[in-house]
């Protein structure tokens, strides 16, 4: 219901922010929409010492064009992502899946640098940059590193991350006109999805089939070798590790994520 | 023209829009200023000797004013329903065992509430597990006893001392079983339980409860006898209350517990759950195994039927021990079955206690009956929809008492089932579903038909009501009923409005507090029209009639040349007149009354719900339900609607995604509302209802009660229609909820297919 | 530590603990108790607020967290009983709300929403409240009034037919007043 205890300080720049993350170490946690943290905290599974808000910094929240790329701050909130033009015309795949996550109240808060660090299995913003390929830019006391979004994640709300690391950016690829889909499988509208399937220039990024966002690499490479639509999305839940929970088993999990990749494949294709 | 039958907007609203309703936690009352905060410390184990408890550390945290266990606690143990076995008493805090998740075992006070939660982290209790017992079956077996003293799980049933005889489906060309699942649900009201208390000074103090209820009289009779006082020594407030669907019927043991520890601490004292505590504390619904065998000839006549139920009660039995009782009373439902025979036996589990919820007894008979319906309908390949008219009691045979026990005062349900089945187009519908198939659509069309009729007046068929005109001209109501939703404040004025001609927005209804309404037996079963709508109908008309004495006086005239228009007492034809505030001011101007119907009314319907399953998925989408629940006149058609919307959107909750779930281990795995589903809007749709009225002969207004008709009609109408979408693959039953997983399971069954 | 919101127009601040949240520097420590806590898993929305003119879920955000920032409830919507807004006004007109809890969550929720979307689809509608539980309405009348709130029609959006036998009365309006006032539109 509440949260253990805890010192609060708002950083006022990204730089103040790595400051304290070195200052407090391991007992520090950052907060910027607290859509993932808080609820965790208001459930006591997480107690960190020191919040250290960066949710009103400006120079994390922006969407533009650096190149190739589409560069989003990590501060950027959902709801930026899902009303974003530039984004609908540059890269269509993020503002929709933006659009499915939580309900609006929670896109008004969240962010995708806060999601893409919570790192839940279960949400859509990774599995979606996933497929897009992207990279995640995070920025410490040792400066910036790029990281890409493949060898981001090492297990179950657990990424490259350091304590002491921000993650300042998200770059994401000018899809343009390239197919792209997202089938999200849930019991209620603002549900976690039970299965979710990203697809966008023949890559496709699954949520909730494993202990971090997968790709469906068995299927991009049949449809690489020319196989049908069918026949490659019957291969989707190879290589995965579904759980089974209150609303599916393992098993549902797996026929979902065939049965969602051949419809998002489809809708891809137009 | 009258007031009544039209759609009057609520006069609660004005407040509840701009400062909000009072809830228990939101009063703000002199006498609960700097109130302790109560937190309880509750049982993660679903069954377990306590060994040791260790407040030392919670008792030195900031702001504890005291930290209290059940040893010290000093209020004896009780059975929380008066049928319920002494045995299964329950302590108010558990001193040596505990027999669900979530009984409370320390409370602890603080000055703040934050300050109470840590706290309550650092108490240390030790417990040493017993095994669980969650399956029904399990626990009839009684290999596990939760009370060793009692002997049993056993703790309720009826007729189940009998023998079923075994020739009851002799001459039967078809006869069909199957087992069925009313699964536990959760009552979830949006606002959870809250109770605050404070004491008088002196030996002769009196405490004063404010309690989330819908009964706020029986609560107070309950508390009272629980901490061993005179029952006036205990004064009981209902505030608004956020919901509760059954659910808070009874007074919680919580609410003994709040009132004792406040005398205990000599100051006042407020608690106010989470949602989670509520979700493991409160009491919960349904929760029936069943089997159900019917039989008949194959020209579609139902010639017997049998029901066997096995209910839990969870660990501390309430009023669900006693809801089988209506389960077997209505068992065969609007149909006109020659022989009938049931049974019902209720077990205890080490799991959250089962209560009423919005229907209590009622949907369980119905979807059963309506299940063993479409079963005969598909065995012997009729219409389901054909077979039930074929079979429902006729319009000329009532009074009806039916096989159950139960007489019906009136009805008309083949009409019923008509005007659904024509509001829903149903052979386009059939039409639509042929076609589909055809197609091989992965999309399937599923048709749902129920038809129910059910038991209403919540078994206290007398109700209260005083009615005082003032000197200023405003005009208060009492009620015995005790609303928490239903808009009585709105409906209890237009009654009083239509007889007196005074406005609705000068009139104030008010219920809920024991000191002013010392009798009253509150809002549930659906009876508080039937019984405290006509008691404040009944005493305003003989306020009329009293004022037209006084004014015959007054007014030096004969009574019989008086009426009552517009809030004045005339002489007909006349502009000679008085005002009742004028009567008022000579003398107090007031009735009380008493009503009694003497008996249960039985509103009744239909309904037709249409799904699309999507047969890739198992997932299933309510595309349009259309109702007729006929519940006799209709006072407010506003809030009658809203009545029914909010029983439909239950209804096909229950049927399509609600569970409440425990592991093997007793553990609830739904409870938050994360992992507990029910719908928000967007898995909804709008509601077609049609409208039908047949009065009842009970009352003068003709009302029945309309709160629960959603829940009983659409749950049957819900699981049907999806069974029926996927009946083409040789499904024939598949149990609550039909949620993705397990319809999606029964398609990849039919086909054969792997997982 | 020490913060300071505005809330409904005027000034308020107060020195809190850090994991205060926003919904009970409401409560609590203003006294502004329309604000409900329905749920402890940012599910049911009872607690909706507008946070700098956008909906949030006030148990989910610190009252830190709205520092220097300017916060909208229930109560700051109106100017009285007897004058509402049109939000609320429509749901009073509907018979959107029954036990209450979940409205002033819903209603700043439909603030929120309408002024994203002021003219939105049923669809949209129901889309768009996810993050608000009811149990007592359905979310029927819920639909309608956000429905009329925005100016638009429910019967035609809605595409329910008309329930025979039933005169519709006209959105806000009292279907019948037989000589004397029956509660009055809002």
């Amino acid at each position: 219901m509440i949260p253990v205890g805890f010192e609060y300080v708002r950083a006022t720049s990204v730089d103040e922010a790595i400051a304290l993350l070195v200052e407090h170490g391991e007992e520090a946690s950052l907060l910027a929409g607290g859509h993932s943290l808080l609820p965790v905290m208001k459930l006591r599974l997480a107690a960190p010492d020191v919040l250290i808000d960066i949710g009103r910094l400006p120079e994390l929240d922006y969407v533009r064009v650096d190149g190739d790329v589409i560069a989003i701050g990590g501060g950027t909130r959902h709801r930026t992502l899902e009303s974003s033009q530039l984004l609908a015309e540059e890269c269509p795949l993020l503002p929709a899946v933006a659009h499915t996550v939580g309900d609006p109240q929670v896109r008004h808060r969240g962010t995708i640098g806060g999601s893409l660090a919570h790192g839940d299995p279960a949400s859509d913003l990774p599995a979606a940059v996933l497929a897009l390929g992207g990279d995640v830019v995070l920025r410490g006391p040792r400066g910036d590193r790029t990281v890409p979004i493949t060898t981001f994640y090492t297990g179950v709300f657990s990424s490259v991350r350091e304590p002491d690391e921000l993650i300042v950016e998200i770059r994401v690829p000018r899809t343009g006109p390239a197919g792209w889909a997202y089938e999200k499988f849930v019991r209620r509208a603002n549900d976690w999805a039970i299965v979710g399937v990203a697809v966008v220039d023949g890559r496709i990024g699954l949520v909730n089939m494993g202990p971090t966002p997968l790709r469906a690499s068995a299927t991009e490479a049949a449809l690489a070798d020319g196989a049908s639509i069918e026949d490659a999305a019957a291969l989707a839940d190879r290589g995965t590790d579904p759980v089974s929970d209150v609303p599916a088993t393992a098993d549902f999990r797996r026929h979902l994520a065939r049965v969602l990749t051949k419809r998002a494949l489809t809708t891809a294709a137009g | 023209m009258s007031i009544l039958g039209t759609r009057v907007l609520r006069v609660e609203d004005p407040l509840f829009l701009t400062r909000g309703a009072v809830y228990t936690d939101d009063l703000v009352d002199e006498r609960l200023a700097g109130a302790l905060h109560v937190t309880l410390v509750r049982s993660p184990m679903a069954h377990a000797r306590i060994t040791a408890i260790d407040v030392t550390a919670a008792r030195e945290a900031p702001g504890v004013v005291d930290v209290v266990t059940g040893a010290e606690l000093g209020l004896p143990p009780a059975v929380l329903f008066g049928a319920a076995p002494k045995e299964t008493a329950r302590s108010f805090l558990a001193t040596d065992r505990v027999r669900f998740v979530g009984e409370p075992v320390v409370a602890v006070l603080t000055e703040e509430l934050y300050q109470g939660l840590d706290a309550a982290d650092l108490v240390e209790i030790d417990y040493d597990p017993l095994p669980a017992v969650v399956d029904l079956k399990a626990a009839l077996s009684d290999e596990v006893l939760l009370f060793e003293d009692l002997g049993t799980n056993l703790v309720g049933g009826f007729g189940h001392d009998k023998e079923f005889d075994e020739q009851l489906f002799d001459g039967c060309d078809v006869v069909v079983t199957q087992e069925l699942v009313n699964q536990r649900v959760a009552a979830a009201s949006l606002e959870t339980r809250a109770a605050s208390a404070v004491w008088s000074d002196g030996p002769d103090g009196r405490v004063t409860l404010w309690a989330s209820t819908q009964n706020a009289q029986s609560a107070k009779a309950e508390v009272a006898g629980w901490l061993g006082v005179e029952h006036d020594r205990v004064h009981l407030i209902a505030p608004d209350v956020g919901g509760g669907f059954g659910a808070k019927i009874g007074a919680d043991p919580e609410f003994a517990l709040v009132a004792h520890l406040a005398r205990r601490a000599g100051r006042a004292v407020r608690w106010n759950e989470s949602r989670s505590e509520n979700m493991t504390g409160m009491q919960q619904g349904r929760a029936q195994l069943q089997t159900i065998t019917i039989g008949g000839n194959r020209d579609g006549d139902v010639l017997a039927y049998r029901l066997d139920v096995l209910a839990d009660a969870g660990a501390y039995p309430r009023i669900g021990m006693f809801l089988p009782f209506f389960t077997r009373q209505m068992a065969p439902g609007v149909y006109d079955i020659p022989k009938v025979e049931s049974r019902a036996r209720t077990v205890v589990t080490t799991t959250t206690s089962i209560g009423a919820y919005r229907g209590a007894g009622r949907p369980e008979a119905t979807t059963a009956i309506e299940r063993a319906m479409d079963l005969f309908a598909a065995e012997i390949g009729m219409d389901p929809a054909q077979v039930r008219r074929r079979n429902v009691v006729p319009p000329d045979k009532f009074p009806f008492t039916t096989k159950g026990g139960a007489t019906y005062d009136s009805g008309e349900y083949a009409a019923a089932i008509d005007k659904a089945l024509e509001a829903a187009d149903y052979p386009g519908l059939r039409a639509e579903q042929a076609a589909r198939r055809e197609r091989g659509d992965t999309v399937a069309l599923g048709i749902g038909v129920s038809a129910y009729v059910e038991i209403t007046g919540g078994g206290a068929f007398s109700e209260n009501a005083a009615v005082e005109v003032h000197p200023d001209g405003t005009v208060t109501v009492l009620t015995g009923t005790s609303p928490h939703g239903q808009g009585h404040a709105t409906a209890w004025a237009m009654l009083a409005s239509e007889h007196l001609g005074i406005p609705v927005e000068k009139i104030t209804v008010l219920h809920g507090d024991t000191d002013l309404i010392p009798k009253g037996a509150g809002t549930m079963g659906s009876r508080s029209l039937q019984t405290g709508g006509v008691a404040v109908h009944q005493a305003a008309g003989e306020l009329v009639e009293l004022a037209r004495q006084r004014a015959a006086e007054v007014l030096e005239a004969s009574v019989d040349d008086l009426e009552v228009v517009d809030g004045a007492v005339r002489v007909r034809g006349t502009a000679t007149a008085v005002t009742l505030a004028a009567l008022a001011e000579r003398e107090p101007l007031q009735v009380r009354t008493v009503f009694d119907s003497g008996a249960p009314s039985f509103p009744f319907g239909a309904h037709v719900a249409v799904v699309e399953v999507d047969l890739d998925t198992g997932r299933a989408v309510v595309d349009r339900i259309i109702t007729v629940d006929d519940a006799g006149p209709v006072l407010n058609p506003l809030l009658a609607d809203g009545q029914r919307h909010g029983g439909i959107a239950q209804g096909i909750s229950q049927a399509l995604l609600e569970e409440v779930r425990f592991d093997e281990d007793g553990n609830p795995i739904t409870s938050t509302f994360a992992d507990y589903a029910f719908p928000s809007a967007a898995e909804l749709p709008s509601f077609t209802l049609v409208d039908m009225a047949t009065p009842t002969p009970l009352n003068p207004l003709g009302a029945k009660g309309i709160g629960e008709a959603g829940t009983i009609g659409a749950t049957p109408a819900v699981q049907s229609a999806v069974i029926d979408a996927v009946a083409h693959l040789g499904i024939r039953h598949i149990d609550m909820p039909l949620a993705p997983l397990r319809v999606w399971e029964a398609i990849a069954a039919a086909r054969g297919e792997d997982a | 530590m020490k913060i300071a919101i505005t809330v409904n127009g005027e000034e308020t601040a107060a020195d809190v603990e850090p994991r205060l949240l926003l919904v009970h520097y409401l409560r609590e420590v203003l006294g502004l108790r329309a604000t409900n806590i329905g749920c402890d898993t940012t599910s049911c929305g009872a607690c909706t607020v507008l946070v700098a003119g956008e909906s949030v879920k006030s148990c989910t955000v610190l009252a830190a967290q709205a520092d220097g920032l300017s916060v909208t409830t229930l109560e700051g919507l109106s100017d009285g009983p007897d004058d509402l807004h049109p939000v609320p006004a429509a749901f009073r007109s509907e018979h959107g709300l029954q036990c209450g809890f979940c409205t002033p969550g819903m209603v700043m929720a439909t603030v929120g929403l309408l002024s994203e979307n002021p003219k939105p689809t049923e669809r949209e509608v129901r889309e768009g409240l996810e993050g608000n539980l009811c149990r007592c309405t359905g979310y029927h009348n819920i639909i309608r009034a956000v429905l009329v709130a925005s100016g638009q029609d429910p019967d035609e959006l809605t595409g329910v037919a008309a329930r025979p036998g039933v005169e519709r009365s006209p959105a806000g309006g009292i279907e019948a007043a037989p000589g004397f006032s029956t509660g009055g539109p809002a």
